[in-house]
């Protein structure tokens, strides 16, 4: 216990001076910040702001332009994301990291089954028994509460609600630590949307995450989100917890935000 | 005795920059104390800005200037310099807030919107669920509604579902804002109980109550907000 905590004080992931460009074009610029394990950061702000081009560079899955990521390994070590080696980036892929894409199309194999869907991850990490496979695949299933009868059946016969939770279901089987989310509602009916926040919700504090979540939606931030950063031309303009962030927002651009929220 | 909570010279005002950069003072030089067992009451007019000062308290409005030192796990923490990790560590362990209205997540039922701040530091669903009902119970929440989500309650029965999160954690120190409000007089006389009870555990607490009767009940001192005003 007294070690976890001591674990808890060293950041999982930072961020230092990043930025990217495309030529003259400055997608996002100068972002630093430090997350810690268990912790979840919304990043707020409207489409072109550059929340997803940030997310992309957090995850290793664009090269920065400027600064630097750095991600603490299962040895303690924090290592700068552009010095690891294929095999390195791609275990944590596999293990250590999720990613919840908002079309779901994009983070399943819509043509094989659910369990498929799930199992593949774990096959991925070196699991090679088919029963055991497909005990873990049947029980994640009914953590995001899919039917099991459904289990056989390809995503592309699910409803859209279903394959968001059947991607979420694909991410967490292997137990990761960080998982990033890009706009893990957007496109859903809005009951649908409730259901699975709540179930996002849940999720991440019964298993210790910490997550890096990308919306528009501020009823996303304030329900998921500890801390928030507000993000407008590709800057980080406002940064705090999220409650205090959205009760008292400081930034003129923040102030709008919040104040075009229709209320229900 | 040492203060669980000590305000010195806080001050809040809001810029509001969609109505042309306007700055509207709310209140200012604020300082009081609170030790163990005490409740003290904060009285003044609407307005005045007796929330906007709890809502500091709790670090859901920013302190735009002096101190609010808190008796977080041994140490005093100024809570209006603390990081959000450290903000967020001093409501895990150390103050809890009953607010006005509930923010209720959807779908999710009273029972477990009561027991999530025990579950969150650990405790046991079981039995943070049975210390939930216990308390729903005192409160007069009949048993058939605890599966549902309160979303559909009356405003009372919301309120009293609000109470019942709030007052579940043994904090040492407890926010209230007007916690008896949409309350019936037997309601009212369980929370005012219950706020006994919490100061006979040694829980500081600062409470806004605008019935008088209440006040005189549960306030060992009152502070005068009128005296924090801002306004120029």
């Amino acid at each position: 216990m007294a070690d976890q905590e001591k674990d808890d004080d060293q950041p999982l992931l930072m961020a230092e001076g990043l930025g990217k460009s495309y030529g003259r074009l400055i997608a996002c610029r100068d972002v630093s910040f430090a997350l810690y394990p268990g912790e979840v950061l919304a990043i707020v702000g409207e489409s072109g702001s550059g929340k997803s081009t940030l997310l992309q560079l957090l995850s290793a899955q664009l090269a920065p332009s400027a600064g630097r990521v750095s991600y603490r390994m299962r040895d303690g070590v924090m290592r700068d994301l552009a010095s690891l080696g294929e095999a390195e980036r791609r275990f944590l892929f596999r293990t250590d990291w999720g990613y919840v894409h908002q079309d779901p199309a994009q983070g399943l194999r819509m043509a094989v089954s659910a369990g498929a869907n799930v199992g593949e991850r774990l096959m991925a990490v070196g699991w090679n028994h088919y029963g055991r496979i497909r005990d873990t695949a049947s029980s994640w299933l009914e953590r995001v509460e899919i039917d099991i009868a459904r289990i056989d059946d390809a995503p592309r016969t699910y409803s859209g609600g279903m394959r968001q939770r059947l991607q979420i279901a694909r991410n967490l089987v292997t137990g990761p630590l960080l998982v990033f989310m890009d706009e893990p509602t957007g496109g859903l009916d809005v009951s649908v949307q409730a259901r699975l926040l709540d179930l996002m919700r849940n999720l991440v504090s019964e298993l210790g995450l910490a997550a890096i979540v990308v919306t528009h939606d501020l009823a996303v931030a304030r329900l998921l989100s500890h801390r928030v950063m507000v993000m407008k031309g590709g800057r980080v303009i406002e940064t705090g917890l999220t409650d205090q962030v959205l009760d008292d927002p400081r930034e003129p651009y923040t102030q709008l935000l919040v104040s075009s929220i229709l209320p229900a | 005795m040492t203060a669980m909570i000590e305000l010195s010279d806080a001050q809040k005002s809001f810029v509001m920059h969609l109505q042309g950069g306007i700055e509207l003072p709310v209140v200012r030089g604020v300082s009081f104390h609170v030790v163990s067992g005490e409740c003290v009451v904060l009285s003044g007019p609407s307005g005045a800005g007796k929330s906007s000062i709890l809502k500091m308290i709790f670090g859901n409005y920013r302190c735009g200037g002096g101190r609010i030192g808190i008796r977080h796990q041994g140490k005093v923490i100024d809570l209006a310099k603390a990081e959000p990790r450290q903000v967020l560590s001093v409501r895990r362990s150390t103050i809890g807030y009953v607010s006005q209205f509930l923010r209720a997540v959807p779908r999710v039922a009273t029972i477990d919107v009561v027991a999530e701040p025990l579950i969150v530091n650990g405790t046991s669903r079981a039995e943070a669920r049975e210390k939930a009902g216990a308390l729903l119970r005192r409160l007069n929440i009949p048993e058939r509604l605890w599966p549902l989500p309160p979303s559909t309650f009356s405003g009372g029965e919301q309120q009293r579902v609000n109470i019942a999160r709030g007052f579940i954690s043994d904090l040492p120190i407890l926010l209230l804002d007007e916690p008896t409000a949409s309350l019936d007089a037997a309601n009212r006389a369980v929370v005012v109980e219950l706020i006994e009870q919490k100061k006979r555990q040694g829980v500081a607490m600062v409470a806004i109550v605008h019935d008088d009767e209440i006040r005189q009940e549960i306030a060992d001192r009152i502070v005068d907000v009128t005296s924090f005003a801002a306004a120029a």
